[in-house]
């Protein structure tokens, strides 16, 4: 760039640009005056809210067994469900999608059956992750689903190199990475960004601003209008979206797709939405927010809003409504007397996957624990079950996870 | 058969994995056009291209998220960091993510083609921050193997295997015989075996363990020892983790006797797991305590470095203190 050089000094703080935000909705599921509506097909368009609409119930359903002491722990996506599904529904179903834990709707759009998401929440043997990780952690290779790691942020500089391997494959995928707008204080967050824009990289970032991390605010996380305008740091595309407006974030993220992967340019998409539910089932917002700053944003509930919108098409009902509803609900409950059922991961599975084969040391470590349990079977109920009961390794009975 | 150094032995590691596998990728600082700042990487940009051969902006942490990421993707990344001092950023993305990428999947995504290199170790005048030796971080964590080569014909055997191997290998490099160390490397691709210990010198009265650059030091040490009478067998470990128990195991059980060394801080260091390993395999054999010869546990110095090292005199004085316990 070249340098203009002007001969009194002048400060920037910022305020020069503001960003605006895309919507298309407003509460009641109408189109805002000069939005155009997405070419979104009946069959798409429904696809997209019944995702939204199996998320709901499913941490619904999952937190109130959390609180029965069925689960251990638990996290729900409520309050952003039109962030999560109207990226994922823009998105190629093979480009991969590398969340931080809150994007099951995600999952959900993409076809992860409840009963899969089941098996993880539980733990047992058919968890594709072999019970090692707590309750929220999926992941599914066939649905391009990268598995959910704790750390904050970590995911976001792993996209930009998954999506450089996408972009030298040649394949015209990309990478969708989601996070929340607390993440992005993290220093992996910018070490992303940055790369992406240098080595031209075709990775979406999918910043939920949900208003929270934990308690903390927004106001106390950043000084400045958002996320969105670091991307000008980077010198990236970046645009603000109603995150609980599904059309307007379907739309950004559809054009977000097309800038990335026919052009191997970055994006940054921060979706403006509020987290209505507590952060995790450890959480109580009582103690750091007004019953009336939620009670606010339940009038924007990004489902009533779309599925205004679907029933001003005449592509959904009520009936259908209730009819979904209620057999989601029994689907969930059905399956979790399954999945709660069903045994622990053999005790094979501790020493598996730390490398490719089993080393000779964890292969002696293992069976030193073997000996031991066999001696005190009652201290290790879950060990001993899989040593007397012999059974196979955790295999997916589904098919390929 | 050519004579190369250690960098031009790596150079040549990273030179045939490149031409064989089109998905490996080699990134870091300066490693582009400018071939690294000890030039392990030179010429291959100019050879394999801009992209597979790059230079990375300034950020530890990045480089290791971004190289995660083309890993788990498929691709086969040598990410280099500039010193093993500055490790440290992105120890959050080696510790938390690259160990445990396929445990925590289930196997669904692995990051196993990663490889990353990094010059550690002291002896050229580095100070605090371009000598420490870090294996010890690193060996605590499951999921990592962790190889360092003591000559060139080592380096470009091992390295050839560590960005073949299925797991992620953390490829310390020392850095005092870049250049010093030179000997015969074969023109052509070989390798050498991760996780296998090597005999270098046998010998009845003690056994002597090192790594890396430390070779050196203790066959020199053996050698002062030899003029005395004193029979050394020496070990150069290779692989920290996974290490080769078997092989150290055998030769005490000949020799009753074992000092293990390394330039890092005694306390938490890997010669500790070594000598507490041995002795509840070896106790009945042993025949005076199992000694370490390391570093201080202080930060590196600088002017006082070749008091701090473990030299081949405090080696040797600690083999006749054996012998003679």
């Amino acid at each position: 760039m070249m340098t203009q050089y002007v001969h009194q000094p002048a400060f920037m703080t910022g305020d020069e640009f503001s960003i605006e935000t895309f919507s298309l909705l407003n509460p009641d599921g109408e189109l805002y005056p000069g939005g155009e509506e997405p070419a979104l097909t009946r069959d798409h368009a429904r696809r997209l809210y019944q995702a939204m609409l199996a998320t709901r119930i499913l941490d619904e359903r999952m937190m109130a067994a959390q609180r029965q002491g069925r689960l251990s722990f638990y996290m729900q996506c409520t309050g952003e469900e039109a962030a999560v599904v109207g990226a994922a529904a823009a998105l190629d179903d093979a480009d991969m999608i590398m969340a931080q834990y809150r994007e099951q709707g995600a999952l959900m759009y993409r076809g992860f059956s409840i009963d899969e998401f089941m098996n993880q929440l539980f733990g047992n043997e058919l968890d594709y992750g072999k019970g090692r990780q707590m309750p929220i952690h999926y992941g599914s290779r066939k649905l391009h689903y990268m598995t959910i790691s704790s750390p904050l942020a970590t995911q976001i500089p792993q996209a930009t190199g998954y999506a450089y391997g996408q972009k030298l494959a040649g394949e015209g995928h990309c990478t969708l990475t989601f996070f929340g707008e607390g993440a992005a204080s993290e220093g992996d967050f910018h070490a992303a960004l940055n790369m992406a824009a240098v080595h031209q990289v075709p990775v979406i970032f999918f910043c939920r601003n949900n208003g929270y991390a934990i308690s903390t605010p927004s106001t106390e996380q950043f000084a400045a209008d958002g996320i969105a305008p670091r991307a000008f740091g980077y010198h990236m595309h970046v645009i603000r979206v109603d995150g609980n407006d599904a059309l307007a974030v379907y739309e950004a993220t559809r054009q977000a797709r097309k800038i990335a992967v026919e052009q191997n340019q970055p994006v940054l998409i921060e979706a403006m939405s509020y987290r209505l539910a507590a952060h995790s089932s450890s959480d109580d917002p009582s103690g750091y927010r007004a019953k009336s700053e939620e009670e606010a944003w339940r009038v924007k509930d990004p489902l009533l809003r779309m599925q205004r919108w679907l029933a001003s098409k005449g592509w959904w009902s009520d009936e259908e409504e209730a009819a979904q509803q209620e057999s989601l609900r029994r689907e969930v409950l059905e399956t979790m007397k399954r999945a709660e059922k069903r045994p622990p991961p053999p005790l094979e599975s501790l020493i598996s996957d730390v490398y490719a084969d089993v080393t000779p040391a964890l292969q002696h470590q293992l069976d030193q624990l073997k000996r031991h349990i066999r001696r005190y079977p009652d201290a290790y109920p879950r060990g001993a079950k899989s040593l007397d009961l012999t059974l196979s390794s955790a295999t997916d009975t589904q098919g390929e996870a | 058969m050519a004579t190369m150094n250690m960098l031009q032995a790596i150079n040549n590691a990273l030179d045939i994995a490149m031409a064989e596998d089109e998905k490996v990728i080699c990134f870091g600082e300066d490693v582009g056009i400018f071939g690294g700042v000890f030039r392990a990487t030179s010429h291959l940009q100019e050879k394999y291209g801009k992209a597979r051969c790059f230079n990375t902006p300034l950020v530890e942490q990045g480089i290791i998220g971004f190289a995660n990421g083309l890993a788990a993707q498929g691709s086969v990344p040598v990410a280099e960091i500039q010193f093993a001092d500055y490790i440290f950023p992105a120890f959050d993305q080696i510790v938390n993510e690259t160990a445990k990428f396929r445990y925590r999947s289930g196997d669904l995504f692995n990051v196993g083609g990663l490889t990353i290199r990094t010059p550690y170790g002291g002896g050229i005048s580095g100070g605090l921050y371009h000598s420490q030796s870090p294996e010890a971080y690193f060996t605590h964590t499951p999921g990592l193997k962790v190889v360092v080569p003591r000559n060139p014909y080592q380096a470009k055997g091992l390295l050839l295997a560590a960005i073949r191997d299925p797991d992620p290998v953390l490829f310390l490099e020392p850095k005092r015989l870049y250049r010093a160390a030179v000997g015969e490397v074969p023109d052509e691709d070989y390798q050498l075996p991760i996780g296998e210990a090597e005999v270098i010198k046998e010998g009845t009265d003690i056994t002597l363990v090192g790594w890396g650059a430390q070779m050196e030091v203790i066959s020199k040490a053996a050698e002062l020892a030899e003029e005395q009478g004193i029979s050394c067998e020496v070990i150069d470990l290779r692989s920290l983790l996974p290490w080769d128990v078997d092989t150290v195991a055998e030769s005490v059980f000949k020799t009753g006797r074992m000092i293990v060394s390394h330039e890092a801080p005694l306390t938490g260091g890997f010669a500790g797991e070594i000598a507490a390993t041995i002795q509840e395999r070896c106790f009945l054999y042993l025949e005076s305590p199992i000694t370490r010869v390391t570093g201080l546990d202080t930060p590196f110095p600088l002017v006082l470095e070749k008091e701090y090292l473990p030299d081949h005199l405090k080696i040797f004085e600690a083999i006749r203190e054996s012998v003679n316990f």
